[in-house]
Parts: structure tokens; C-alpha cells; sequence
């Protein structure tokens, strides 16, 4: 009996999940009459090339785009080319590949389209013109589209000149992406750049006064600000690791522990687990190098420095602060809103900036801080976001 | 029975986890001990935790249960918790961990670019996480049924609140230390009572499992059984009962039980004199002890041959798609060290998995009564105050007790972590602390309800359940993602929801009707002959099916899978 209900039971799941996966593939197909169904079929081509375009006019990408670009104008052989190279070949007779360069000129240095004829030995060969049409990308010409046909009707021209025109504005929306990018690691590289002048001094004049006194101890000093200074510098990776940025901390507060003795105090409470997380290059070295100067500042006493890293699931939650001057808070709002401001420095606006780009807006910097009352900054790090990696 | 001094262990284990997960381990250290605190976890520290978490009440009351009743064939179950590792060292340890993935939602994604697999994977890790997390809560109410007789709900009771409570508050996230300790924690409360045990027999001339004889009595002995059983009592023996057998009522007064069926009600006591056989209750074979002892007997299920070759493949393969084995793996620095923990853990498990077999077989002399009530997962706790009398005996009782308590509080606890983390992200879709706390109590209060609500399958069957759908959906997308290109998205998602999505419904089916015989229900029970290579046709027909979607990065990301990092392969795509 129960055996029996159980089969049937069985029977049911498994029809409802076959049921299930094949509606899911054919949920995108229904729908509509046939205009519906047309302009769905175009929009869907015409945003499938997208994705590739995006990636700039390179070989993969218009390798990976020109298919779609064919679907859309219906044509038996479509090509591109940056003007230098044929980039993709989509489509029948690619020995017709080969004439390409040749003919492309007047539309490269015109930047209108042209038609020309296209000889061929073979009387069957359906390529009897060549549509071409340049794709204009920040106003000039980065590459050519040709579509290949019987004949070359207004039509086909017409819509060619469309395509190319949509493909023009993905290839500079490709150029945006990259100039943004540019930007982030060009503010890395100002951030690099920026190992103050006053800390070499100070940090060579602390070494100075060990040389004589004691020579083991100025000796790991000298290694310190090496070390320190490589990993400063560093050209390649935007990412690394917890434990290469708290390698680099190290380095760095010992070299300042030679200069102010026994008044800096550091605490540290690093959970191990969230060593490996990958973190931004340079997230937390300016913001102890900022603890560091808000906490000594005007001070006679000692000042102290606490460093944490805790493991929260998915996350890193990580917080410095110092027992410093503290900031007005309303100066701090300005600086992360981009103003650089001679007291803070361009490290704390930079660094929220990356951790919003790089994680969503919900990661940026949480600062707690009034003015005499200390500062205590919090920042928060995904274990996994995909495509970051510590190199 | 040792009901004091397990109560006051208990509670003891129930407090200190409370105290860990509120005040944390406040460890501060100075700069000067800044390469202490920086260094990463070693190898053999990770694989205590490994061990620490996946040593659940399955492992250390369950497989114990299993051997007792239904003799070697049970063997299988802790060498299937162990050699699942050996699969994951060879296939998937390293370059999950090169993968940079937290969770296996996060490897989906990391390795096929598509939200909608993430997503999928979510569903199924949370499935998998709950359907863990029910035996766990039902060890823990059998534990103190046991121990101090109370009422089954509480032990599951405590358990969910302390695990809820903690993950809520933001404490005991998993510490490694912690779970490191739990691990010898684990070890000790099964390995010192064994020692005496094992004394306590030999002083007793050390009594022979090997003979033709059905399990009998040693002692006089008082069994109450607590819900209504029939039995087959095999020689006329002769009991003092006090309550209702074969619908009359009894009290105190002597009867003789004919050989043939009869019906105990819950509730009634029958005092056993000593040397009488143990009657067998109904859905526990292996009247003798020879044939008890022989393997493949396989009377509890009606197809031995089946049952057995899925619970290989379901362990086996299921190991790696646990969502709490899976995130310990990201506190590895790197593959290779990823690999070395893995080794470690093998030999972790291999030395406790020893000491189950070692109870069930004591368990068969002196205390063959729970095979009259049923109780079968409870041996491990008895035997300790049976075998060994007076305060010693008692205290061993209690460090068994405490240890159950911390196995069923360290593998909640990383589970319901990994279920609340996965829940909030990515199948509630709420934000911040708050969201994660809604998702620690569904996360704490759905396998709690189950647990109530569920029929009196054993532990480790259970447990089983959950790693049979780990391994009908996780291991076919681990696998083949790590070791074959032309994985795409579609094909991954239809292959989890063809082998995990029908492993779970079977399993879901299993768990709410009453336990039954027979090959459909055999095929239900253990789905993993079926659905893992479900999965796998499924997931492999599907991508071949759809080529035009293999991501684009297919080969970077096999790169940065495999490659030792060393070599620096992986670097070169930085921008």
C-alpha cells in the first residue's frame, strides 16, 4: 500500500521537474504575435552582441559579436576589421577574407559608407558587393563593418549604416568602461606615489640614530623600509591579501615605533581565518598611517592604536582606531565626498571610493569620530565577489 | 541512571558555548607578537575544525546505533565519512580553494559567470544545510531522553536556541580554535570510556560475540519501553510486567510470554531475568549473533545489494558539497596547503571512526534491552554506567553525554551559520545584520520543526539523506566544473535540479511517511544510486546541448583553478 503511494508519488515529482525544465527553455519562445515576436527576436540579437562589444573592437570580441551583427542584417557574410587586420569573419567564402584590406579604404578615410564590387573566380559566388560601413567611436573611425551580399540594395545600406551606428556606441561605452578603469588605477598609483616625504625623513632619521648605538636593530630597520617600500610601490595586482596588507602594517609601525619609542601603543586582534581574503591594495596601510598621526598628534602621553580583523560568515569586518585629536565631522563628510582636505589627505576619500566601486555602495568606509573624541573606521570585506582575486 | 552528573556535563557544555559565542576569545596581542597573529591557520589546526564540525551526532551516536542493530554491513557509514575526504583531496580541495569560492553558491558563479546557477546552488545548500541539521536536533533530544529522562523536544529544544541565540548575537562564528578543541573534545568523550569498557569486559572474562545464540540478558534487567513495539519472543520466558502487554494490564505481576508475537504498549516495564533471550522487535533482524556479525545479512532492508552500493556513493561523493565542510577550506592560505589539511582530516576521522564499532559490538552483550525498545542510537550513552558501576561509571556516562552535546552544538552551529549566510544573501535577499539574523532563526526554527515532526528514522539515515542530495547535485557541478570546459550554465542547473532536486523531494517523502519495506521505498530512502548519475547525465546532456553558452573565460578561470600558485600563471591576466 505504502509502497504503491510512494511510486505514484515519485511518478508526480518527476514528471513536475521534467515539466518544470522544459518550460524553463521554452519560456522565451512564446509569446505573441509575429511583429511582437520580430522585434523581440532583433532586440534579443542586438543585445546578444552587446556583451561582446563591450570588451572593445579586439579579435575575441568581434569574433564573439559578428554573428549576431550577421543575424541582425540577414546577409550571407559579414566581416570586421580595425583597418589594420580583418578582426572576425562570420558567414560562407571566407577565401573573400583576404580582399578586405584592399578594399576598405575609401570608407576608412571618407568615414561614409561605400559599396564595392567583389570579384571573384567562381561565377556561382553569392558575394557580388560589399556594404561597408565604418564604425565611428569618439569621433573618429575605429574599425570597418562589411556585409557581403547579392546585391546591395538602399535597404541593406540603410541598415548596415544602423548597425554600425549601434555598434559605434557599444565600442564607446567599451571605451568609457576602460578610461573609468584607467582612472581607479591611476588614483592606486597617486596613492602608491604617496609615502610621505616627512616619513622617509623621519623614518631615516630614527634608522640614523640606531647605526651607532645598535647595529642589529638599525640593520631589520633598513629591511623594514625596504620591504616596506616594495610593497608600496608594487606595479602589478590591484588586489592582495589580508595578510599582505598586515605584513606591510608591521613594517610600517615598526619603523615608526623606532621614532616615537614606548608612546605608540598597538593593539592587534586578527581573527586567522580572515588572513586569506582578498582586499583592495592599500586599504588599510593610509588609514593606520592616518591612526598614526591623529593618535600622536599635539599629544604628550602615549597614544594608542587598535587594528582589527574579525571573521563574520561571508565577510571580513575590519576597524582601526586611534585615541587621537578625532576630526570634525562634518570636514570628514566632505572628504569622502571628494574634497581632499590638507588635514586627512586624499587616503580616506580614495579608499572608500575603490571599496564602493569594487563592492557596492553598502561597503563603503563607516567613520566614527568627533572632534578630541578619537577615530574608530570600519571597513567591511566580502570573502568572495567574483573576478576579485589576491595577487 | 547517571542522570546527575550528565545533567550538571550537559549543562556545563550547553553554558560554555553560550559564554564562547557572547564574549568571544578576546585574544589581543601586541605588535611585538605581530607574526603570530599574522600567520595563517596551520594544516593540522584546520583539520582539527574540519574534524571539530563534521564529527556530528550521526558520527558519534548513530553509527554506533547502526553496527549495534544491523551488524557490519554498517561499517560502510564512517568509511564513507572517511573516504569522502579521500575524493575531495583528490579532485576538488585545491582547486576549490584556488577558485577563491567562500561557499559553493560562490564557485557556481566564480566558475560559470551566471546569477541564475548561483541561485540554484543557494536553494539547494540551504536544502541540504536543514536536511543536516535535523538529525542533529533529534541526537540531541534522544541524548537527554537518555540521560535524564526528559521529554525528547527539550534536548532539541536547547540545542536550536543555544545555536540560534549564538549565531544571532554575532558570537561563535566558527572559530577554528574552538572547533579544533570540539574535535579532541569529541575524541576524548568517546576514547576514555572506551578504555574502561573494554577493562571492564576483559575482567569479566570477556564474553564471546561469536556464538549461535541470540542476544541475551546478562543481568537482571528493567526495560521501559516508551513507544509501543511488537516483538517476537523466541523461547518462553518468564517477566514481571507492570503495565499493558497483548492489551491486558499487568501490575507488577509475573507472566509468561509464549514464544510468538506480542504487542508491548508504551509505557509498560518488563523486568527480564538474566540469561533469558532478548525478544526482537519488529524492523531490527539478526536474531543470532553469528549471523549479526556476518555481513551482507542486510535483513533490515530487502535489497542489501542496492542499499548498500548507494550509501558508498552518497558518502563518497557527498562530502564535498556540505556547506559547512565546504567554507573551512577558505581559511586555507592556499591549495597545496588545502590539500595538506585535507590528508589531515583523513587521518583525523580514521582514529575516531575506530572507536564507534567498539560500542556497538560492547553493546551487543550488555545492553541488548534497546533492541527491544528501539532505541538503538542510544548505546553509546548506556553502555559507560552499565559497564562500569559507581561514581566512576556515572561520570564516564556524563563525559559521554557532554561529548554528544558538543558534537550535536559545533556541527548545528556551522550549520546553521552556513544555512543563515546563504539564506540572507541569496535566498531572502535581505541586507546587513538585521536580514542575517531573520535568516539565523528560519535558519534555526525550520529543522527544528522537521525534527518534531519526523518519523522514527535512525541518525545516520538521516544524515545520509543530506549527503545523497550533496552528492546527486554539488558533486556533479564541483566535478565537472573543476575538470570539464564545456559545463554550462544551463547544463549545471538542470543536472541539479534532475539528481538534488529529486534526491530531495525523495528524501522529503522518506521523512514524513512511516518507515516501510520494499524496493520503491529502498530506491526513496537511499536515492544516491540514481540521482548521482542523474545528475551527472543530466548536467553533462545539458551543456552539450547548449555550447554556445561555455563562458568566455572558461580557460583563465581553468588556469587560475589549477595551476600552483607558485607558478604566478594566474597573475598574468591582471589588468
Amino acid at each position: 500500500m505504502t509502497t504503491a503511494v510512494l511510486a505514484g508519488l515519485l511518478c508526480v515529482m518527476t514528471l513536475a521537474v521534467l515539466v518544470l525544465l522544459w518550460r524553463l527553455r521554452n519560456a522565451l519562445r512564446e509569446s505573441g504575435n509575429a511583429v511582437d515576436r520580430a522585434t523581440y527576436e532583433t532586440l534579443h540579437t542586438a543585445w546578444s552582441a552587446a556583451p561582446p562589444l563591450r570588451a572593445g573592437l579586439v579579435p575575441e570580441a568581434a569574433r564573439r559579436s559578428a554573428p549576431h551583427l550577421r543575424a541582425l542584417l540577414d546577409t550571407p557574410a559579414l566581416a570586421l576589421t580595425d583597418g589594420e587586420r580583418v578582426l572576425a569573419w562570420d558567414g560562407i567564402a571566407e577565401q573573400h577574407s583576404a580582399d578586405v584590406l584592399e578594399i576598405i579604404s575609401p570608407a576608412l578615410t571618407h568615414g561614409r559608407s561605400h559599396v564595392a564590387r567583389v570579384s571573384c573566380s567562381d561565377a556561382e559566388c553569392p558575394l557580388r558587393f560589399a556594404v561597408m560601413v565604418p564604425l565611428h567611436v569618439d569621433g573618429r573611425i575605429g574599425g570597418v563593418l562589411l556585409a557581403y551580399a547579392e546585391e546591395a540594395s538602399a535597404g541593406l545600406v540603410r541598415a548596415a549604416n544602423e548597425v554600425a551606428r549601434w555598434a559605434g556606441g557599444q565600442l564607446e561605452l567599451a571605451e568609457l568602461d576602460r578610461s573609468k578603469q584607467r582612472l581607479i588605477e591611476a588614483e592606486v598609483r597617486a596613492l602608491r606615489a604617496q609615502i610621505s616625504p616627512h616619513f622617509i625623513f623621519n623614518s631615516l632619521t630614527a634608522i640614523a640614530s640606531y647605526v651607532r648605538t645598535n647595529p642589529e636593530r638599525a640593520r631589520t630597520l633598513l629591511l623594514d623600509f625596504a620591504e616596506f617600500t616594495r610593497y608600496s610601490f608594487r606595479r602589478h595586482g590591484e588586489y592582495t591579501t589580508l595578510a599582505e596588507e598586515l605584513r606591510s602594517i608591521d613594517q610600517y609601525l615598526s619603523l615608526e615605533r623606532a621614532r616615537f619609542g614606548e608612546r605608540l601603543q598597538v593593539t592587534l586582534r586578527i581573527a586567522p581565518e580572515v588572513l586569506p581574503v582578498a582586499v583592495p591594495f592599500l586599504c588599510m596601510q593610509p588609514l593606520v598611517e592616518n591612526a598614526v598621526r591623529h593618535g600622536m598628534e599635539g599629544k604628550v602621553g602615549p597614544g594608542h592604536i587598535s587594528i582589527q580583523a574579525a571573521d563574520a560568515g561571508a565577510e571580513a569586518h575590519i576597524s582601526i582606531e586611534d585615541d587621537g585629536v578625532g576630526m570634525d565631522p562634518e570636514r570628514l563628510r566632505r572628504t569622502l565626498a571628494g574634497e581632499p582636505d590638507e588635514q586627512t589627505g586624499i587616503a580616506l576619500g580614495n579608499i572608500d571610493e575603490r571599496l564602493r566601486q569594487v563592492y557596492g555602495d553598502e561597503y563603503g568606509l563607516v567613520v566614527e569620530t568627533a572632534v578630541g573624541a578619537g577615530t574608530k573606521i570600519h571597513l567591511r570585506v566580502p570573502k568572495y565577489r567574483p573576478g576579485i582575486h589576491a595577487d | 541512571m547517571s542522570s546527575t552528573y550528565s545533567a550538571v556535563f550537559v549543562a556545563l557544555v550547553l553554558a560554555a558555548a553560550l559564554l564562547i559565542g557572547g564574549y568571544g576569545l578576546r585574544v589581543s596581542r601586541t605588535t611585538s607578537d605581530f607574526f603570530v597573529a599574522s600567520r595563517t591557520v596551520s594544516p593540522w589546526w584546520n583539520a582539527s575544525a574540519i574534524g571539530g564540525e563534521y564529527l556530528s551526532a550521526a558520527s558519534f551516536l548513530g553509527v554506533a546505533g547502526l553496527i549495534f542493530a544491523y551488524g557490519p554491513d554498517m561499517l560502510w557509514y564512517p568509511i564513507g565519512y572517511t573516504v569522502g575526504y579521500l575524493v575531495l583531496l583528490a579532485l576538488v580541495a585545491a582547486p576549490l580553494r584556488r577558485s577563491g569560492a567562500y561557499t559553493v553558491p560562490d564557485f557556481a558563479e566564480a566558475r560559470l559567470e551566471s546569477r541564475r546557477v548561483r541561485r540554484m546552488a543557494s536553494v539547494l545548500s540551504v536544502g541540504i544545510g536543514w536536511l543536516y541539521l535535523v538529525p542533529q536536533l533529534q541526537g540531541a533530544g534522544l541524548a537527554l531522553t537518555t540521560v535524564t529522562g526528559a521529554p525528547g523536544w527539550l534536548g532539541a529544544l536547547l540545542v536550536a536556541v543555544v545555536v540560534a541565540v549564538n549565531v544571532m548575537a554575532g558570537g561563535m562564528r566558527s572559530i577554528t580554535f574552538v572547533q579544533a578543541v570540539q574535535y579532541w573534545l569529541k575524541l576524548s568523550a568517546l576514547a576514555i570510556p572506551v578504555i574502561f569498557l573494554v577493562l571492564a569486559w576483559r575482567d569479566a572474562g570477556a564474553p564471546s560475540l561469536d556464538g549461535s545464540v541470540p542476544a541475551v540478558f546478562a543481568n537482571d534487567t528493567k526495560v521501559t519501553v516508551q513507544t509501543t513495539v511488537d516483538v517476537e519472543v523466541s523461547s518462553r520466558v518468564s517477566v514481571v510486567v507492570d503495565g499493558v502487554v497483548d492489551g491486558r494490564t499487568y501490575a507488577g505481576t509475573s507472566v509468561s510470554l509464549a514464544p510468538g508475537p506480542h504487542r508491548i504498549a508504551a509505557g509498560a516495564a518488563l523486568d527480564f531475568p538474566a540469561k533469558s533471550v532478548v525478544p526482537q522487535v519488529k524492523g531490527i533482524p539478526a536474531d543470532t549473533n553469528a549471523l549479526w556479525a556476518q555481513p551482507l545479512g542486510g535483513e533490515g532492508h530487502g535489497n542489501p545489494f542496492y542499499v548498500t552500493y548507494s550509501l558508498i556513493i552518497a558518502t563518497f561523493l557527498g562530502t564535498m558539497g556540505l556547506p559547512h565542510v565546504v567554507v573551512r577550506f577558505y581559511t586555507n592560505p592556499n591549495g597545496r596547503q588545502a590539500r595538506r589539511t585535507t590528508v589531515v582530516v583523513l587521518a583525523l576521522l580514521g582514529i575516531f571512526y575506530v572507536l564507534p564499532p567498539a560500542y556497538a559490538a560492547l553493546g551487543r552483550i550488555y545492553t541488548p534491552e534497546l533492541l527491544l525498545t528501539g532505541q538503538t542510537d542510544a548505546v553509546v550513552l548506556v553502555l559507560p554506567s552499565r559497564l562500569v558501576g559507581g561514581t566512576l561509571g556515572e561520570l564516564l556516562g556524563a563525559l559521554v553525554a557532554g561529548g554528544a552535546f558538543a558534537a550535536f552544538l559545533s556541527t548545528s552551529s556551522g550549520l546553521t551559520l552556513s544555512v543563515a549566510g546563504v539564506l540572507s544573501q541569496d535566498v531572502l535577499l535581505l541586507r546587513g545584520l538585521r536580514g542575517f539574523r531573520v535568516a539565523a532563526f528560519f535558519a534555526a526554527i525550520v529543522p527544528f520543526g522537521a525534527a518534531l515532526l519526523v518519523s522514527g528514522m535512525s541518525l545516520a539515515d538521516v544524515v545520509g539523506l543530506a549527503f545523497a542530495v550533496a552528492a546527486s547535485s554539488f558533486c556533479p557541478l564541483l566535478l565537472l566544473g573543476i575538470w570539464w570546459r564545456r559545463l554550462t550554465p544551463f547544463g549545471a542547473v538542470a543536472g541539479m535540479i534532475a539528481g538534488g532536486g529529486l534526491a530531495l523531494v525523495a528524501g522529503l517523502v522518506t521523512l514524513l511517511v512511516p518507515p516501510g519495506a520494499g524496493l520503491v521505498y529502498d530506491l526513496l530512502s537511499r536515492p544516491a544510486a540514481w540521482s548521482v548519475p542523474l545528475g551527472f547525465a543530466v548536467m553533462i546532456v545539458g551543456s552539450l546541448l547548449t555550447p554556445r553558452t561555455v563562458p568566455a573565460s572558461v580557460n583563465r578561470t581553468m588556469v587560475r583553478l589549477h595551476a600552483p600558485e607558485a607558478l604566478g600563471l594566474a597573475q598574468e591576466e591582471t589588468p
